[in-house]
């Protein structure tokens, strides 16, 4: 499983629609790491974050993608070991999870137009 | 400001069932302001209708779009030249802005995709409490600044009735009753004999009971 890695001056700039639109873009999961509570450098940026991944999950739960697709971790900037344990602990659980159902809609979608065009 | 809630996102999915390709329409009004209906509700709620709708394997096309309002004749206009290429417009606008829309785009469904609450105040963040009732007769400056008409259920004008105890009305433990709230502000302001002096009866007839409302300025026609 590929990640890919999106830089922001700080969580509180992530909004729902953001999160959403990975998902429309593919995406299987979304993980959001940001500072540790209460060391956010734009005060409660990281609050509001959590806040927004919360509401996210909630949102991917009514339309069952299931809420266990967004996540939030906390760490500081100089833990890369933390950093490479909590991605690796993230991508096992969206392995677990498999593809979003849109991924599946359509990865069916495609196997329909190839076997059309083997068809004609 | 006037307040709504979001429908739940099974009701706006049944609504848009028979559409392909619709427009999701906010209002940089009052919506925006309590977090129903701006211009972010607009995305989040377009993308959660495209998740949903491309995983149950019929894609929905939506243009979103946010007005400055939905109420007044001038923002709607900019819709014009499109919104027939649509099958119908979800508006997060005001059950006002959204009826206002419906009027002028005669041939395009319109669907609610929130339920509008009441003129309302933000009493913390996300929390919102009524107010006022526009009954077209304002009395706020013999009740201390409390509407009789809407803090009190009963819309009592003379006092409270037998349900308020310990200033609590009896419809719920957390409503406190209104006439206990006017009577204890007039009493602050050192107002009291203000009670004597509302009006024997009201009127309803500027109110709702009156029918459908207009106003209509002169001056400004
Ligand atoms: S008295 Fe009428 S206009 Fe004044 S606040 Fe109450 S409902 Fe509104």
């Amino acid at each position: 499983m590929s990640i890919s890695i999106v830089l922001l001056p700080c969580t509180g700039r992530i909004e729902e629609a953001v999160l959403l639109r990975a998902f429309e873009k593919g995406a299987d999961g979304v993980m959001v790491i940001g500072c540790l509570e209460g060391d956010c450098h734009y005060v409660n940026g990281n609050i509001r974050a959590r806040a927004r991944v919360g509401r996210v999950a909630g949102i991917l739960e009514t339309i069952g993608f299931g809420p266990e697709r967004v996540r939030m971790y906390n760490l500081s900037a100089g833990e890369g070991a933390a950093f490479a344990r909590f991605t690796g602990e993230f991508v096992d659980q969206v392995q677990t999870l498999g593809p979003s159902p849109i991924n599946l809609a359509r990865g069916q979608q495609n196997q329909e137009s190839t076997e059309e065009v083997a068809a004609t | 400001m006037i307040t709504g809630t979001p429908k739940p996102i099974e009701e706006i999915l049944e609504m848009i069932e028979p559409y392909e390709k619709i427009i999701v329409a906010g209002c940089f009004g009052c919506v925006t302001v309590c977090r129903v209906g701006g211009e972010k509700e607009v995305q989040v709620l377009a993308s959660t209708l495209r998740l949903a709708r491309e995983a149950g394997g019929r894609p929905l096309e939506i243009r979103e779009v946010c007005l400055e309002r939905q109420c007044d004749p001038e923002y709607l206009d900019p819709m014009r030249p499109y919104v027939e290429d649509y099958q119908a417009v979800l508006s997060i606008a005001c059950g006002a802005g959204i009826q206002f829309m419906a009027e002028k785009f005669a041939r395009t469904p319109l669907l609610p995709g929130i339920n509008t609450g009441f003129l309302g105040v933000t009493e913390r963040q996300g929390e919102w409490a009524e107010r006022c009732q526009g009954c077209g007769d304002c009395v706020l400056h013999l009740t201390g600044g409390i509407c009789p008409v809407t803090r009190c259920a009963k819309s009592l004008f003379h006092g409270p009735c037998g349900g308020s105890v310990g200033g609590i009305c009896e419809v719920s433990r957390d409503v406190p009753c209104g006439w206990q709230l006017i009577i204890d502000r007039l009493k602050a302001l050192d107002q009291l004999e203000n009670y004597g002096k509302l009006k024997p009866y009201k009127g309803w007839s500027s109110a709702r009971d009156g029918g459908p409302r207009r106003i209509i300025r002169e001056d400004m026609i």
